[in-house]
């Protein structure tokens, strides 16, 4: 992995399969097991800097950080020093102070974690940053499909809903499309950002073309983010028109959903509720996946671009995986 | 798209002997029979051969046509019901020869949802003596600022939408607006007006008003919304419809903008071809007030040069009554608006077809086919097959123009008095006849 993860096209195809291999065989099993932890980060600092509300995402990481017996430092927008008027950038020079190893951060506005890597020594991971980008979600819903498909290419994806708000659905777009994946968006014109035909997808406004899907997409209305626009006549309408139920779906298909879910708005409860979908199977695959990816971020990168402290390089790394292995034998 | 017309009564069965059958969308122009049963055109035979028919029509050489559609009628229902209702609206456009008439949605309350929408369609099924549509309204309540439930009117019947009366004046909405209409494939019919320029104005902005000391509405404020209202249809490749175009400066923009690529069609009153600033000055009468404003004898010309040429596509009327009483005021004390329906077809023939300023071909267009096409109506035809959808016109007798004769319920034209042909004898609307002129 590159020294950061801000985009998923900071991250090739052959290293997704390569992140994704240590996630399926290193972590996913390890919370059916009793002592649901290993000692790979220990002494490594992580900070979770979230600007934004989360409960999925800052849960996830936090507790992928503290799985890998990282200490993990939660700071959130409403109880930090960002809300006595300190600029990003002296937050994130006080943090580094620290010499934390990765700093996580979701912010609201796009390029905010590009931003904070041009000042910390840190490793930095895009939580989410506005309507930009969340490689992580990529990654864990390309794992969740990796394990129900043999192979993901050619594979049909439709993403249905608030396209326009959507950092999930830009790094999805991407992401999918590196798999080699063909990738539909189906929103009405004003939630579909214009020219983004120009990435790839092919862009519909009517649920028929969830037919020709093999995997339907769905993301919720981000009604906070829509203040005074008009970006349809009436939530009413919209429903009518984009909430996806157990009728749009036929056997086979593959239902997914980043949350949060409003059920009734994009998402039919009924569907919520039945077997076709794949909702709480993705948030499992969020927990392995962070935690590869806080792994392999610190591992990958350990040689040339370590911490002062850690300078004997590559023999540590192999120690470390050593001793990781022998966790994962012991604890089994 | 649901175009309502009153179920009751029997479809027509009748025989038009002799008449100069013209219908310019199909090349049709020689005098002949039409044969109509069940309300549907069942052979057009050559004149003179008889045939056994339930009723007879003797034409004498009268021009028939393909009914006329309007794509601008305010109907004022509900609401205004003192001013014209949906029976009355429809008497006085099949007494105009109209087969088709598209409401406006600046009722009160406003057409801007399901519900209204309907409630009209089922009481036009009850009432109207022509096929009526409706538009929906652009914005909640037309205050600008909301979408109204655009999908929900679209599924529910609306051929159009518009805040007519209200221009949009956010831009941002006006985009969401072309947004979500494309979504269901209507075109927006765009009343362009910057209020602020047009401010406190009563009439054009020139020669008259100065000499009037009357506030004046600059065509800027017309072509100034134009332009950007253009831009965005371009940008968001909308279709559009521009109301009642009133100056020549609109015309160079929607040409520009069509050769660029724009959907845009137009349509121009009867009272902007034949009227303008000077008439106003005549009298100071408030039937002479509306919005737009007449413009100058040169707006004139260039209207005209453009309906001649093909360059507007059609003629509506902006139908708009109003009591008596409100027109009745000081002009700037009235509101704006003129009826047009009852005079639309006889004072166009006599102001341009006679005077040889546009040919007949292009009037009879612009009033019917071309309408129907830009809101998706079905285009009446004088064709074997087709529902009957047809006026009947004398263009020999000369007649005054006389309000205490109109079928509508108010009387607000500028052109009482006028001495016209073209008077319409016989309307057939959806295969019924809506109106025959007493002792024909």
């Amino acid at each position: 992995m590159n020294r950061h993860l801000l985009s998923i096209n900071d991250i090739s195809r052959e290293e997704i399969e390569s992140v994704l291999a240590t996630a399926r065989k290193d972590f996913l099993g390890l919370p059916q097991r009793n002592i649901k932890k290993v000692p790979t980060l220990r002494g490594r600092t992580i900070i979770d800097l979230f600007y934004e509300n989360s409960t999925r995402t800052s849960t996830s990481f936090e507790l992928a950080g503290k799985r890998l017996s990282a200490d993990v430092i939660n700071v959130k927008s409403g109880s930090s020093a960002a809300g006595k008027g300190e600029s990003l950038k002296d937050t994130v020079l006080t943090l580094s102070a620290y010499r934390p190893d990765i700093i996580v951060v979701r912010h609201p506005h796009v390029g905010a974690p590009a931003f904070i890597s041009r000042f910390t020594e840190a490793h930095v991971i895009n939580a989410g940053d506005g309507k930009g980008e969340h490689p992580t979600q990529c990654l864990l819903d390309i794992f969740s499909l990796m394990q129900v498909y043999r192979s993901l290419k050619g594979l049909k994806v439709a993403i249905v809903g608030d396209i326009f708000h959507s950092r999930v659905a830009r790094s999805n777009l991407l992401g999918f499309q590196k798999m080699g994946m063909k990738v539909t968006l189906i929103a009405p014109p004003a939630l579909l950002p214009r020219g983004v035909e120009a990435l790839g997808a092919e862009v519909s406004h009517s649920l028929d073309d969830l037919a020709g899907a093999d995997v339907i997409y769905l993301l919720r209305l981000q009604t906070e983010r829509h203040q005074d626009a008009n970006f349809m006549p009436s939530l009413r309408e919209y429903i009518d028109r984009y909430c996806v139920g157990r009728r749009h779906v036929r056997r086979g298909q593959r239902v997914l959903h980043p949350g949060p879910i409003n059920r009734g708005v994009e998402i039919e409860s009924e569907l919520v509720d039945s077997d076709g979908n794949m909702i709480l199977q993705q948030v499992e695959a969020g927990l392995a996946v962070r935690m590869a990816v806080l792994y392999r971020i610190i591992v990958d990168n350990a040689v040339p671009a370590a911490p002062a402290e850690l300078k004997e390089g590559g023999r540590k790394i192999k120690a470390a995986r050593r001793t990781l292995n022998r966790e994962l034998q012991k604890t089994s | 798209m649901i175009a309502a017309i009153a179920k009751k009564g029997t479809k027509a069965t009748l025989l038009i002997r002799d008449a100069r059958l013209f219908d310019p969308a199909r090349g049709l122009d020689r005098r002949g029979d039409v044969l109509i049963e069940k309300g549907r055109i069942s052979s057009l035979a050559p004149a003179g051969k008889d045939k056994a028919a339930g009723q007879l029509v003797e034409a004498g050489g009268g021009l028939l046509l393909p009914g006329f559609v309007d794509l601008h009628t305010h109907l004022r229902t509900p609401g205004r019901e003192d001013e014209e209702d949906i029976a009355s609206g429809t008497a006085a456009a099949a007494a105009g020869g109209y087969v088709s008439i598209c409401a406006m949605p600046n009722t009160d309350p406003v057409v801007d949802n399901a519900s209204i929408l309907s409630s009209l369609i089922e009481t036009a099924e009850t009432e109207a003596h022509v096929k009526v549509a409706f538009l929906g309204a652009i914005s909640r309540g037309q205050a600008g600022i909301h979408l109204s439930d655009m999908w929900d009117m679209a599924a529910a019947g609306a051929v159009a939408f518009s805040d007519d009366g209200r221009p949009v004046a956010d831009g941002g909405l006006l985009r969401s607006a072309f947004q979500a209409a494309a979504l269901v494939g209507l075109p927006l019919s765009l009343h362009c007006e910057d209020v602020d320029l047009a401010g406190r104005g009563v009439m054009n902005e020139g020669e008259a008003s100065a000499r009037l000391g009357l506030a004046g509405i600059p065509a800027a404020a017309e072509t100034a919304a134009l332009g950007r209202d253009l831009e965005i249809a371009a940008y968001e490749g909308g279709r559009v419809h521009i109301a009642h175009v009133s100056c020549s400066r609109s015309l160079e923009l929607i040409a520009a903008a069509r050769r660029a690529g724009v959907q845009a069609t137009c349509e121009v009153t009867p009272h902007h071809l034949l009227l303008t600033e000077n008439d106003v000055a005549t009298g100071l009468d408030a039937n002479f007030k509306m919005n737009p404003p007449l413009r100058t004898e040169e707006d004139r010309r260039a209207l005209v040069a453009a309906l001649a040429g093909g360059a507007i596509d059609c003629i509506a009327s902006d139908h708009a009554p109003h009591a008596g009483q409100e027109k009745e005021a000081p002009f700037e004390e009235a509101p704006f608006g003129v009826v047009g329906l009852e005079t639309a077809f006889p004072v166009l023939y006599t102001g341009l077809v006679e005077t040889g300023a546009a040919p007949l071909e292009k009037l009879v267009l612009a009033m019917s086919t071309s309408p129907a096409r830009v809101f998706g109506l079905p285009a009446p035809a004088i064709a074997e097959g087709e529902e009957a959808n047809l006026c009947l016109v004398d263009v020999n007798e000369e007649f005054e123009i006389d309000p205490d004769g109109f079928r509508g319920k108010s009387r607000n034209t500028p052109f009482t008095g006028r001495r016209v042909k073209g008077r319409v004898l016989l309307t057939i609307a959806g295969g019924r006849v809506a109106y025959n002129k007493e002792g024909f």
